[in-house]
């Protein structure tokens, strides 16, 4: 579904991203790990299309080149992107916004729009997959909101929109355990046979709830190693630092070329 | 530059919507100002003996009186002698009914989104409709009178209830008050008058259209609005002209009097032609409007500035009784080469006054925007308090905002709080609702329209609409 061939990414002439291969099928859910600075952002915006990279290389989406697209469009194709730092944006109300968002795609797709009392429905079930109480939709996005709440806004954010391409950047930073199980919760309640899902992370922890179908080592903008659930044990276990050194190059190339 | 910030720039760069004129054969008078203009001005509306000599009276203050300097606009001179102080359509002499409004103005008013026709009306509002210098329509008077409440143009209520005007007249608003407000006096032409009775609440919402057309023509137009004791009125006045390439001089004063625990809400939606890209033409808005709320009562102003090339406006209130409130809340965009002065005065005579001012200012492409505000507290105010919120919202990197607040307090037990802030929109915000998959534009809009959420709550439904409609108009442009 999609494919991501030899991609490379620059901001401001610092070479970030180095050649990037990776190939995610309908259904399974990718888990991509690694150091600070290793390009796992860059890698999710490039993929979402926040404006300021220089990109070479090619991304598809079910065949359509997604380089190509405005961010709109990209979210209209299906792709979500649960933010690091979610934005926020005072004085507009969290329901409008979602409504807005959820319109926006549906009209973009030539689909009807979702009515304010249909809505109301469609958020209530979301919701109660994140745990949250109504108030949370007449507050403003993210304005005011604690750390586990913006994050929680996100997950209900993609039950709404139903993506087919779900990119969760560092969901689980800054959670304490019990968020962390309810945004885990969610996420998993979200997996289907056609939705797709990258999740970066620096830590295993989030990986014993949302159990990845692979696990991927980003290094200096490169995918090094590539793996099942124990890979990420195994950086548990022993850090990053056995592919920082190069180690881990030669079979890791071979690893994620054989990846699809 | 990042493309986000170009887009902004675009967005901000938008066509005026309401730039048509209308070819109405118009009454007008040579241009230039002296004696004699502010006779015929009285004579052409038949105004008894008093009225003139107020008129002169105040044309003679003007005279002595210098153009203010102090507000922050860089403004090319007026020359006072080239503009028209009167201009009227001119048509049947008596309107008996709405049949008998001119085709023309009838489809004016229906092109501006205001019919005239009751049927057709949004309802529970009336209006009344001025083009140039007078009133040619007023709705719903009747059902109005049943109530006691009496509505109508500022020439008519001269005519059918002269006490009334003359007690009130100048009384908020001496003659001499200001420049503008002088020269208004002695040439104003028309505007809407409301009286509400003891102890009614006015069963609809009254409202006021003004219009300018003929060119070369100055608006001067004249509100006053009197409440009695325990009565209640939301009134609202909404402004367009025509694009043209000249400046166009609008100077108006409004007057609120509302009386022991009256309640007067006063809504502005402000859309005169802001003039283009590059500065050429523009209204010149100066406006003078004042309340003064007795004991218990309350005067809450709340406008939307988004036109105009030049606005000079600080709605203001004398709280005069015991525990009046005062109110401000005001969205001012400065777009193109506009350039707003706007604000508002507080002053706090009686004891347990309250004034709340919240103050929203956008500025995009090279609008400049000032928030000018004045929080005065007497010594005879014993526990005046005063909240006062002014935030910037920059959309360029070539406009600017500036927040002038003066505050004097002569009694100690006043508490005044003042907080400000200044932000932009940032690429992050657009970023992330484009990425939820709104246009740039929509984004744009939703983001702006958030920032002045706490103003336009406080309109009322029909011109809460119209305010979030205008905005996105104003800030749209060639996107996609």
């Amino acid at each position: 579904m999609l494919h991501v061939n030899n991609l490379t990414a620059a901001i401001g002439g610092k070479q970030i991203l180095n050649g990037l291969n990776l190939d995610v099928s309908a259904g399974e859910v990718h888990a991509i790990m690694g150091p600070n600075g290793s390009g796992k952002s860059t890698f999710a915006h490039t993929l979402a299309g926040r404006d300021g990279y220089d990109i070479t290389g090619e991304v598809t989406l079910d065949g359509a080149d997604l380089l190509d697209m405005e961010p709109e469009a990209r979210a209209a194709a299906g792709v979500f992107m649960g933010f690091q730092y979610p934005v926020e944006i005072p004085g507009v109300n969290n329901m409008y916004f979602l409504r807005t968002a959820l319109n926006s795609v549906r009209r973009a797709r030539g689909e009807t729009e979702v009515g304010a009392r249909d809505f109301l429905e469609v958020s209530k079930k979301a919701m109660d997959l994140v745990e949250m109480k109504e108030d949370f939709l007449y507050r403003s996005v993210n304005a005011g909101f604690s750390g586990g709440e913006k994050k929680r806004n996100e997950i209900l954010q993609m039950a709404i929109m139903e993506p087919r391409l779900a990119i969760l950047d560092e969901t689980d930073s800054g959670l304490d355990i019990d968020a962390l199980r309810i945004i885990a919760g969610g996420v998993n309640a979200l997996r289907s046979p056609e939705r797709s899902m990258i999740v970066i992370t620096h830590y295993q922890r989030l990986l014993d709830y949302i159990k990845p179908d692979f696990v991927h080592v980003l290094v200096d903008g490169r995918i090094v190693k590539s793996g099942d659930h124990t890979l990420a044990l195994h950086l548990e276990a022993n850090g990053y630092a056995d592919f920082e050194n190069g180690l881990g190059d030669a079979s890791a190339q071979s690893l994620a070329g054989a990846q699809s | 530059m990042s493309e986000s910030t170009r887009t902004i720039e675009e967005l901000t760069s938008a066509d005026y919507e309401y730039g048509f004129s209308t070819d109405l054969d118009t009454d007008i008078a040579p241009p230039g100002l002296d004696e004699s203009v502010v006779r015929l001005i009285s004579s052409k509306k038949d105004e008894p003996e008093w009225l003139l000599e107020w008129r002169l009276k105040a044309y003679a203050a003007w005279r002595k009186m210098e153009e203010p300097d102090w507000a922050k606009l860089n403004i090319s001179p007026i020359d006072y002698e080239s503009i028209s102080y009167w201009a009227a359509p001119k048509q049947k002499p008596v309107l008996d009914s709405m049949d008998d409004v001119d085709p023309d103005i009838r489809e004016m008013f229906d092109k501006l989104g205001i019919p005239l026709h009751e049927q057709k009306m949004l309802s529970n509002v009336a209006v009344d409709a001025i083009v140039d210098s007078v009133s040619v329509t007023t709705t719903f008077k009747a059902t109005l009178l049943e109530a006691g409440v009496i509505f109508c143009s500022f020439s008519e209520a001269v005519k059918d209830y002269p006490d009334l005007v003359r007690e009130h007249l100048g009384s908020v608003v001496p003659v001499r008050d200001n420049f503008f407000a002088a020269l208004n006096s002695a040439v104003f032409s028309d505007g809407s008058f409301c009286y509400i009775p003891k102890g009614v609440r006015c069963p609809m919402e009254l409202s006021t259209y003004f219009r300018i057309n003929a060119m070369n023509t100055g608006q001067f137009e004249r509100t006053l609005i009197v409440a009695e004791d325990d009565s209640h009125v939301s009134y609202l006045e909404g402004c367009t002209a025509p694009q043209r390439d000249e400046n166009q001089l609008h100077a108006a004063v409004v007057e609120l009097v509302a009386k022991d625990r009256a309640e007067i809400k006063y809504s502005t939606v402000q859309n005169w032609y802001p003039g283009d890209e590059n500065g050429v033409g523009g209204i010149y808005n100066f406006v003078t409007k004042r309340g003064r709320a007795h004991t218990d009562a309350k005067i809450s102003w709340t406008q939307v500035e988004t036109g105009s090339a030049i606005t000079w406006k600080y709605p203001s209130v004398i709280l005069q009784g015991d525990r009046s409130i005062g109110e401000f809340y005001s969205v001012a965009l400065s777009c193109k080469r506009q350039q707003a002065d706007t604000g508002t005065k507080m002053i706090h005579i009686g004891k347990d006054t309250t004034s709340t001012i919240i103050s929203k200012g956008i500025s995009a492409a090279h609008g400049q925007n000032t928030y000018r505000g004045l929080v005065k507290v007497l010594r005879s105010a014993e526990n005046a308090r005063n909240y006062t919120q002014c935030d910037s919202l920059l959309l360029s990197k070539e406009c600017g905002a500036h927040t002038i607040p003066y505050i004097e307090v002569k009694n100690p037990t006043a508490q005044v709080e003042h907080e400000a802030s200044t932000s932009t929109v940032g690429e992050d915000q657009l970023y992330y609702c484009r990425q939820r998959g709104m246009t740039e534009e929509d984004a744009m809009s939703m983001i702006v329209n958030g920032f002045c959420r706490e103003v336009f709550n406080e309109l009322p439904m029909e011109f809460a609409v119209e305010a979030q409609r205008l905005l996105s108009i104003s800030l749209e442009g060639s996107v996609g």
